[in-house]
C-alpha cells in the first residue's frame, strides 16, 4: 500500500483560501465567478452552493477512491457532481424563487465547474475522507471569497447598493456597465492586476533583503 | 409561447446573446486556448461540432425523460451524453482523420467540461425549442463562440509585439480584453429585441 501523510495542518484548510485560491491564482471556474457576481447576495449564494457541491463529492469520492475503476474515474466523479448538483438545484428553487430565478441555469452548471472536477481528481481520489473535507472547506471559503470580492464591488460600483441596502441615497448615478458582462471581466482583470502587483512588491522587498544581508 | 423565427434565433445566439461574451459560458478554452489563431480555430470548429451533436442528442433525451417523467434525471442524463459525444467523436476522428485528431489533440477531451455545451442543451430546453430551432440554436451559439475565440486570439497576437508593464502579463491583460470585446457587442444588444 503506497504511504499516505494523513496529519491534517492549517496549510490543508488555508492553501484554497490564499496561496492557491481556485479563482484568482488558478483561475478555475471562471463562468459562474463572472455570470452571478452582479450581485453579493447572488455571489454569495453560489459560493455556498458550490461549497456543498465540493465538500460532499469530495468526501463521497475520497470514501469510494479505491472502489472506483482508474480507467472509468472521470466518468464517475462527473455523475457524482451531477447528482449533488440535482439536489443543490431543487433545495434553492424550495427555499428561495426569486434566488433561483436570478442565478437561472448556472446553478445546473455547477457541473461543469473545472474547479471541483479538478479537486476530485487531484485531491480527493488521492486522500482519506477528512482530510479531503478540510481542503474542500478551505477551496470553498476560497472560492466564495472570490466571488464576494467581486459581487461587493460590482453591486457598489454598478447599483449603489450593497446586499440590496442603498448605500449613497438617490443622487448617485449608478456606473451601469458594472453590472453587465463586460463589467465581470474588467473587475476581475482589475482585482487580478492589484494581486500581481502585492506578489511583484514582496518578491522585491524579498531579493532587496537577500542584497542587505550579503 | 410565441414561436420564434429561425434566423432570429441564429442572429441573437451569434451577436446579441454570445455564449462566450454576453452569458459567460466557455471561458475555460476562451481564456486558456486563445493565445494563438491557428489553435483558436480548430478549438472553436471542435466545440461547433460536438455543440451539433450534444443538442440533437439532448432534444431526443429530453422527450424521453419528460415522456417518463424522470425530469430530475435530466442533468445527470445531459452530462453523461455529452461525455459519450465528445469521446465518439473523438473515436470517429482517430479512424477517420488522424491529422485533424493530432492537431486537436488535448483540447478535444476537454470540451466535456466545456459549460457552453451544456448551457445549451439547458438553455434550449428551458426555451422549449423545437428540433429545427435546437439545431439553429446550436449552429448559432457555435459560430458565436468561433467569433469570440478568433476575435480574442486575434488581439493576443499583437499583444505580444507590443511593450507592457510587468504586472500586466498573463491573464489580467486578456481578461480585461475581454470586458472591451464584450462592451463592443453590447452594441449587437438593440439586434435581439429580445
Amino acid at each position: 500500500m503506497r504511504k499516505q501523510d494523513n496529519t491534517i495542518t492549517w496549510d490543508t484548510f488555508s492553501e484554497g483560501l490564499w496561496r492557491e485560491n481556485p479563482v484568482f491564482a488558478m483561475l478555475l471556474g471562471m463562468c459562474p465567478v463572472l455570470a452571478v457576481t452582479n450581485s453579493a447576495i447572488n455571489a454569495l449564494a453560489m459560493g455556498v452552493a458550490t461549497t456543498f457541491v465540493l465538500l460532499a463529492s469530495g468526501v463521497l469520492i475520497s470514501l469510494l477512491r479505491r472502489q472506483i475503476p482508474k480507467q472509468v474515474r472521470i466518468a464517475t466523479y462527473i455523475v457524482i457532481i451531477a447528482t449533488f448538483v440535482t439536489i443543490v438545484d431543487y433545495a434553492i428553487q424550495a427555499i428561495s424563487l426569486d434566488l433561483y430565478n436570478a442565478l437561472g441555469a448556472f446553478i445546473q452548471l455547477i457541473v461543469v465547474n473545472c474547479m471541483i472536477l479538478g479537486r476530485a481528481e487531484a485531491y480527493a481520489s488521492k486522500n482519506r475522507p477528512l482530510k479531503a473535507f478540510v481542503n474542500a472547506l478551505g477551496m470553498g471559503a476560497g472560492f466564495t471569497f472570490a466571488l464576494l470580492c467581486l459581487g461587493v464591488v460590482r453591486e457598489v460600483l454598478g447599483a449603489g447598493k450593497l446586499f440590496g441596502v442603498d448605500l449613497f441615497g438617490p443622487q448617485f448615478e449608478p456606473w451601469v456597465v458594472m453590472v453587465l458582462p463586460a463589467g465581470g471581466f474588467i473587475v476581475l482583470g482589475a482585482w487580478l492586476l492589484l494581486f500581481e502587483w502585492f506578489k511583484q512588491r514582496k518578491a522585491q522587498s524579498e531579493s532587496d533583503a537577500v542584497v542587505e544581508v550579503r | 409561447m410565441n414561436y420564434e423565427s429561425l434566423s432570429f434565433i441564429f442572429l441573437n445566439a451569434v451577436l446579441a446573446n454570445n455564449f462566450v461574451l454576453a452569458l459567460f459560458l466557455g471561458l475555460c478554452p476562451f481564456l486558456g486556448v486563445s493565445g494563438k489563431l491557428n489553435t483558436a480555430v480548430p478549438m472553436g470548429l471542435a466545440t461547433m461540432f460536438v455543440m451539433l451533436v450534444s443538442s440533437v442528442c439532448a432534444y431526443g433525451i429530453n422527450i424521453v425523460l419528460v415522456g417518463l417523467d424522470i425530469e430530475f434525471l435530466r442533468l445527470i442524463a445531459y452530462i453523461v451524453v455529452i461525455a459519450s459525444a465528445v469521446q465518439l467523436v473523438e473515436m470517429t476522428l482517430k479512424k477517420f482523420s488522424p491529422g485533424l485528431f493530432r492537431a486537436l489533440g488535448i483540447f478535444l477531451p476537454l470540451i466535456t467540461t466545456n459549460c457552453a455545451i451544456l448551457g445549451l442543451a439547458l438553455f434550449q430546453t428551458f426555451k422549449e425549442y423545437d428540433f429545427l430551432q435546437s439545431l439553429v440554436y446550436a449552429l448559432g451559439a457555435g459560430t458565436g463562440f468561433i467569433l469570440a475565440i478568433m476575435l480574442m486570439a486575434g488581439m493576443r497576437e499583437k499583444l505580444e509585439l507590443s511593450n507592457l508593464p510587468s504586472v500586466t502579463q498573463g491573464a489580467a491583460v486578456s481578461l480585461m480584453l475581454g470586458g472591451l470585446l464584450s462592451l463592443s457587442f453590447m452594441g449587437f444588444a438593440g439586434l435581439g429585441g429580445q
